[in-house]
């Protein structure tokens, strides 16, 4: 061990099978944890200088806009690409760094989660809008391009799971969907077409696992990687919930459909 | 209700299972990630689209026409008509969707400048237009998820196409990349829209999944692969370690300006053939704009890389290094807010503002033009419905996107790519349930003897790549494949070297059988299932080489120095690569190109004024797929 070289320390494993390994790498400028994991895969040698199996994990696009390399880097949640070697040992101090997949999510090996829960929750939020067909009617509804702005930012998701990887409210004694389908219902919902499901969406916004189980602590919106107006949308959902639920009350049967 | 199989989950994939959806079938899409992690994330710029809302006198026959020169005359002309004049319409459905394109202060559609046109022509979203129309065709296929129409497979890869006896698709044999398990799915029509092949060069600005491993298999099944050595090289990516990071060219449209310090005492040779000094010493040289003034910095994707290596092959390149300057300094803050996203990637990875520095770029493999050849009869063919549009030489299996060869010929222009993905998506979803209308027997009634044939053959190969036992290391025999690649088969080829780099891949396909999986497991063994993708890589990077070998010409993105013309008479032809199991080397053979609205002329940038093109023969009933 010396200055140019730097210890990766992973949590490694399957189910109720973990375990720590370590691999010492030479330093590199521009080097990051996903260019590390790639030597690690042509070189899989442990610090014992024992060959192992090479770690696995996810990847994708590389630059921050698939949400395929989430893990949890230093005890953060992030994406691994952006994740650049040299200024995590500069702010640490540290000649080690250390990987280990999500926690809030069920482990498939070393550092690949299952996050099809995130999938299902976009189900069950209505995330679309309902088009008629895609034959040719025209343009859409007009937009300001102020309202366009934060549909935009909203519509960056890109289904990371580092929100719910950092919420204390996603945990196994409860049910909450986590920040991000949230928004989600934020954006169709302000979406001159999608509005007119908008109950649809608000629904299970009000039920068990909706926007109500928020703690507030708002470590999602520290976490982002792309920077989602994720308690924004909360708040927003949380006002428009309670706006429902007066209108649930009030309201004629009829009306509902 | 019939089903049908679509691989790939990116813009062609998704367009193409909403569009079958919609017409009735249910689709089962096959995907190596989550949909919404395909690719198509990766697109920047935008989507062209001349729908001549600022009044600069576009149309849609002035963008096919800027299609068909950018494709330096290769492309066939009919279903590059129908992409332009569909085009329109495919930006107010997506629009429809709650894509959210940028606006203008009234609240309309906003377009910008890209490269090979002078029109504002290409719609956007922020810096992540790809991003944003893969996310609403997903959300348009979960809504027919919900209702049942639709079901994904999601980590799995495609491993074969299953024939019958009469060598019709009837479905294909999968691998679930979790479990490693393999199995069959059954359908009368299966779609291949699984991208690019920017992994065969290792390094490019593809993301991971692109290894261009289906298309390699259904070329050793019999598809027959075109103009494979047409590879675009994408003038500026951020140079990096485990991939060389796009910088749209949306930094230029929104007014980027590329330049490299000057220096008089060297002289090149400019567009026109004249000798002139290197710029003035001490100051910034902008040479596209000086050897371009019309188009300036947003030539032509081909024409960008070649300057770029030509400069730095001089010496001149930033720090005498491989490298030049992207400039994006000068911009108005409200230019800056439309680039935010890609600027924040440059900041991310080096560490640098582009807001006060200018950026070091360099070229990069980009883009795959060639791709599985598919038919397409014109609206005015006496035959136009007895074929199928976007249909391989395989009967049933269809191929759209980045992994067919239609729409961008020699070279892609910039903002075309996600049309053609939604546009071949679409077409797809119209000629599928023709075709599935005109078969007489179904899938139901295969012998259940061929879909065994076809699984046991992949897991024989499965247990063949888990016992070998060698010294050699796949993702070694990678690095040298990809290191042979760039060197030889990108920006510049030349005879003598491309000969000897399809030598350098027979010589790794030995050392190929004689690799160890590092990872013994059963479980998410990646090492695996790279080794099983790398076999179909091998033989499309020799398709690429032959292709490029025998092509003795200059034309869009293949640069041969010793010929230094595009030669109509000689090579104005579709290149086709067929496998045979006999010999080491793919079969090449040529078809004519489609040139039935437009005579090729040259494809000059230096002068370039807005020209009003005159197509012939355009047919009267053409008939679009929304």
């Amino acid at each position: 061990m010396n200055e140019n070289t730097f210890t990766l320390k992973i949590l490694r494993g399957t189910p109720n099978q973990q375990y720590w390994e370590e691999f010492i790498l030479k330093r590199e400028p521009f080097a990051n944890v996903i260019s590390c994991l790639m030597y690690i895969q042509a070189n899989p040698i442990n610090s014992k200088g024992e060959k192992v199996a090479p770690v696995v994990w996810e990847q994708g696009c590389l630059e921050e806009v698939c949400g395929s390399c989430s893990m949890l880097i230093n005890q953060r949640p992030r994406q691994a690409c952006t994740a650049l070697i040299e200024p995590i040992l500069k702010e640490t101090g540290q000649l080690t760094i250390v990987l280990a997949p999500f926690t809030k999510f069920p482990l498939v090996r070393d550092l690949i989660v299952d996050r099809s829960i995130m999938f299902d929750n976009l189900k069950k939020v209505h995330a679309w809008i309902d088009m008629d067909t895609t034959m040719d009617r025209g343009p859409g509804p007009k937009i300001s391009p102020e309202k366009q702005q934060i549909m935009y930012s909203i519509s960056c998701c890109m289904t990371c799971g580092c929100c719910s990887e950092s919420c204390p409210q996603v945990n196994e004694h409860s049910e909450f969907m986590g920040p991000a389908p949230v928004a989600q219902v934020r954006l169709f919902n302000a979406h001159p077409t999608g509005e007119t499901e908008k109950q649809k969406r608000l629904l299970p916004m009000m039920e068990k696992g909706g926007v109500t189980e928020c703690g507030n602590a708002q470590n999602c919106v520290r976490v982002c990687p792309k920077k989602v107006p994720l308690t924004d949308s909360i708040a927003a959902i949380g006002r428009d919930v309670i706006l429902q639920s007066l209108e649930n009350l009030f309201s004629f049967p009829e009306r509902e459909q | 209700m019939p089903d049908v199989i679509v691989v790939g989950g990116g813009l062609a994939g998704l367009s193409a299972a909403m569009k079958l959806a919609e017409n009735g079938c249910r689709v089962k899409i096959v995907s190596v990630t989550r949909c919404r992690r395909s690719h198509s994330v990766c697109a920047q710029g935008g989507i062209n689209a001349a729908m001549n809302l600022r009044d600069e006198d576009d149309s849609p026959y002035i963008h096919a026409y800027d299609t068909i020169k950018g494709g330096d005359f290769l492309a066939d002309q009919p279903p590059i008509l129908e992409m332009c004049l569909c085009a329109p319409r495919i930006i107010y459905m997506m629009d429809r969707m709650g894509c959210p394109f940028n606006r203008t202060s009234e609240g309309h559609l906003d377009f910008r400048r890209f490269g090979g046109t002078l029109y504002h022509r290409t719609a956007f979203c922020g810096a992540s237009t790809g991003q944003q129309l893969l996310y609403s065709l997903d959300e348009q296929v979960r809504r027919y998820e919900a209702k049942g129409r639709v079901e994904r497979f999601e980590n799995h890869e495609f491993m074969r196409l299953v024939l019958d006896e009469q060598g019709v698709t009837r479905g294909i044999v999968f691998m679930d990349l979790f479990n490693l398990k393999l199995d069959v799915l059954k359908a009368d029509a299966v779609v291949i829209a699984t991208g690019g092949l920017g992994l065969i060069y290792k390094k490019s600005t593809n993301s991971t999944f692109c290894t261009g491993a289906a298309n390699g298999r259904l070329y050793k099944q019999g598809m027959k692969y075109a103009n494979g050595e047409f590879i675009q090289i994408h003038p500026t990516a951020i140079p990096g370690i485990d991939k060389l990071r796009l910088m749209s060219e949306s930094a230029r449209g929104e007014g980027g300006r590329i330049w490299v310090p000057g220096d008089s005492s060297k002289t090149i040779t400019n567009p026109e053939g004249k000798e002139v000094p290197c710029g003035k010493t001490g100051e910034p040289w902008y040479f596209f704009e000086e050897f371009y003034p019309a188009f300036g910095n947003l030539v032509p994707r081909d024409i960008a890389a070649r300057e770029i290596l030509r400069l730095c092959e001089m010496g001149l390149g930033v720090d005498g290094q491989y490298q030049v300057y992207l400039d994006v300094s000068h911009l108005s803050e409200r230019s800056l807010k439309k680039l935010e996203s890609i600027l924040d990637i440059y900041t991310k990875f080096t560490g640098d503002d582009p807001r006060k520095v200018p950026m070091k770029i360099f070229p990069a493999v980009h883009y795959t033009m060639g791709g599985g050849w598919v038919d397409w009869p014109a609206a005015d063919d006496p035959d136009r419905w007895d074929r199928y549009r976007q249909m391989t030489n395989i009967p049933g299996c269809f191929n759209v996107g980045e992994s067919d060869f239609e729409y961008h010929g020699a070279n892609r222009l910039g903002a075309n790519s996600l049309l053609s993905c939604i546009f071949g998506g679409l077409v797809v979803g119209v000629e599928v349930p023709r075709y599935l209308q005109s078969l007489s027997s179904t899938s139901q009634e295969t012998l259940s003897s061929i879909y065994s044939w076809a699984l046991k053959k992949e897991e024989d190969f499965k247990q063949d790549l888990m016992r070998r036992n060698g010294p050699e290391n796949v993702h070694k025999l990678h690095d040298e494949l990809a290191e042979a690649m760039i060197k030889h088969v990108s920006v510049k080829r030349n005879n003598v070297d491309l000969a000897k780099t399809l030598e350098t891949i027979k010589t790794i396909e030995e050392r190929y059988k004689q690799i160890t999986i590092d990872d013994h497991t059963r479980f998410a063994n990646q090492t695996y299932a790279f080794a099983n993708q790398f076999d179909a890589m091998l033989e499309l990077s020799k398709v690429i080489v032959k292709g490029a070998l025998m092509r003795d010409e200059f034309r869009g993105a293949h640069f041969k120095p010793e010929f230094p013309v595009r030669d109509d008479e000689h090579w104005l032809k579709t290149t086709i690569a067929e496998y045979d199991p006999k010999e080491r080397e793919p079969r090449i053979s040529y078809v004519p190109v489609d040139l039935r609205y437009l005579k090729p002329t040259l494809r000059d940038y230096s002068q370039a004024k807005r020209v009003t093109p005159h197509l012939e023969n355009i047919p009267a009933n053409i008939k679009l797929p929304i």
